[in-house]
């Protein structure tokens, strides 16, 4: 982690109460902020600390935790460094502020979020309407408690041919004499 | 060349106003999904006032195969069967970015010559990449002979791609820990011959297509990227360096062997469709020139694999990535978590279509005549598999 960025933490530390803070490679470094701060802070990021490139907004889903983390990845292109911005949010609540008048391209990930994971960003342009997925209206299907497997059976069948679900069936490619059993 | 320090907070990204359509002035035309080329597998809804475009909206899914959710379900190395279809014209970048983060994650570091290999195979890529743009950008603005050419040749260099990992399209040859195996006998002789007839080839592209008045007339102030919109539309590559801003990641942020390269960031100032075009021509050159000085300068022997875990039963320590890569057209990046167990937690592909295509495509297309939209939809240089994942 360069100079700069760690005094620059240090202060993101005292003025937002960034948490976990962890270097992931020499380039990347990813924190937590609380939702209540994550707008102002991202904000601050881009206009007073040059990460003025928004890289993507994504988000993993901690089923066993009950929440979402966002991620807010940000570049900086003087020092080539990069922050990668966690936002924890309840997982059923899932309601986030929207950075779209920060960048022209948020409010298409925020619109991608709200479709694959049911997060709701108030004020987001154009937030409910369809992107990848026409006329959806079973649960957002990039949460962990989606099941493809069972949603492509119930929905359209499988006639004349069987499959596999990849996890077992290659246990049991592995372990053919214990039936799949590992251990 | 023009330095970007701050942000633009003057632009204003908010939403246009609804067209009045029940006012019988304005017309409805959709551009796709009919031609599963670059511009046709994804969608814009146009509406028109006369021939000219007044509102644009992008649409996207209809090759949505949930690549990251199908990844979730798969070990590690069954997944190299899923990334590589991600950018159809650019499998190889795909390969790379997730067996780098799968090293990175797991602590190991392919052998230099591995290195050399990787890059000289990206390079490979851009080049034929390259060639299939070239004849794309063409074709839209209805000159047909140059795309006969170019798409032709890129075949040569799938040639070298089949010989060189057994597949044309498709590869899986960068896996982690290195690459599957060695470069076969007597390649470079082989990567010369097809490098010079590309080089010659590239000269008449030149003089036929970017010399033609009907390509400059129609390309010339089409689709201007501003220095200024470029950050806030998190604008990368071409499109941004024809804009005249100096970026590249293989120079600013080297990864492979590139810092061991001589090459420069080639960067234009005129902004529009025909600078971002005969930028592009600039780079297929240089790309031909990177892929001599591998050949040139790569170790002639040395280990292509580091020492692996047994694949199968992989299972990489909990942690969190992001690695990227400049494609044909910027900043291509996997960001990966995992989580202890054979199965990755969670994959995010950021590739440059994602605001190309829609927050670009469509401030870009208002005020274009509608002859016009194919041509600006080539020079943004799309891939809509990579927006939809």
């Amino acid at each position: 982690m360069g100079n700069l960025t760690s005094a620059l933490l240090e202060r993101l530390e005292r003025d937002f109460d960034i948490t976990d803070i962890t270097e992931r490679h020499e380039r990347l470094t990813t924190f937590k902020v609380t939702r209540d701060h994550a707008e102002t802070l991202i904000r601050e990021l881009r206009d007073r600390e040059k990460y003025t490139h928004l890289n993507f907004i994504t988000c993993i889903d901690y089923i066993e935790d009950g929440v979402f983390s966002l991620v807010y990845m940000l570049q900086n292109y003087v020092t080539h460094t990069m922050l990668g911005v966690h936002v924890d949010i309840d997982r059923d609540k899932a309601e986030m502020t929207s950075i779209h008048t920060l960048w022209a391209q948020a409010w298409t990930y925020q619109r991608e979020l709200r479709e694959m994971y049911g997060i709701n960003f108030p004020g987001s342009p154009r937030l409910h309407e369809d992107f990848m997925l026409e006329g959806w209206d079973d649960m957002p299907p990039m949460r962990r408690d989606f099941d493809t497997a069972a949603y492509s059976t119930e929905h359209f069948g499988h006639v004349d041919r069987e499959s596999e679900e990849p996890r077992q069936y290659m246990k049991v490619q592995f372990y053919p004499n214990r039936g799949g059993d590992e251990e | 060349m023009t330095q970007l320090t701050g942000h633009s907070a003057s632009l204003d990204f908010s939403q246009p106003e609804p067209v009045d359509m029940s006012s019988g002035k304005y017309v409805k035309l959709w551009q796709g999904p009919q031609h599963p080329g670059i511009t046709g597998n994804m969608s814009l809804e146009l509406t028109l006032d006369g021939d000219e475009i007044i509102e644009c909206k992008t649409h996207v899914g209809y090759l949505h195969r949930a690549f990251e959710k199908l990844m979730e379900g798969r070990n590690y190395i069954q997944n190299f069967t899923v990334v590589c279809r991600i950018a159809v014209p650019e499998p190889a970048f795909n390969e790379y970015l997730y067996a780098e983060g799968l090293e990175q994650l797991s602590g190991i570091e392919a052998p230099e010559r591995a290195q050399w290999i990787r890059t000289l195979n990206l390079e490979m890529m851009r080049l034929a990449s390259f060639m299939m743009w070239i004849g794309g950008q063409s074709g839209a603005f209805g000159l047909y002979t140059v795309p006969n050419w170019t798409i032709a040749y890129r075949d040569y260099v799938l040639d070298l791609f089949e010989e060189m990992t057994g597949g044309r399209i498709y590869h899986m040859y960068m896996v982690p820990g290195g690459v599957r195996f060695d470069l076969p006998k007597d390649f470079d002789k082989r990567v010369k011959e097809v490098m010079d007839g590309a080089e010659k080839l590239l000269d008449q592209v030149e003089r036929v297509m970017y010399n033609n008045v009907v390509f400059k007339a129609r390309s010339k102030g089409l689709g201007i990227i501003t220095p200024e919109m470029v950050d806030p539309y998190g604008i990368v590559g071409p499109n941004a360096r024809a804009s005249g801003i100096k970026r590249d990641l293989r120079k600013d942020e080297p990864y492979l062997v590139y810092d061991q390269l001589d090459f420069d960031i080639i960067s234009g100032t005129g902004a529009d469709a025909y600078e971002r075009a005969y930028l592009r021509l600039q780079e297929t050159r240089q790309c031909i020139s990177l892929i001599r000085q591998c050949m040139d300068r790569m170790p002639r022997s040395g280990p292509l694999q580091a020492e692996m875990p047994n694949v199968l039963h992989w299972k990489i320590p909990p942690g969190e990535t992001y690695v990227k890569a400049e494609c044909t057209r910027g900043e291509y990046g996997y960001f990966m978590v995992t989580d202890g167990t054979e199965y990755i937690r969670r994959v995010f592909v950021r590739g440059p279509s994602y605001t190309h295509a829609i927050a670009v495509m469509e401030k870009l297309a208002v005020g274009t005549n509608i002859a016009d939209i194919a041509g600006l939809m080539v020079s943004l240089h799309t891939y809509p598999p990579e927006i939809e994942r």
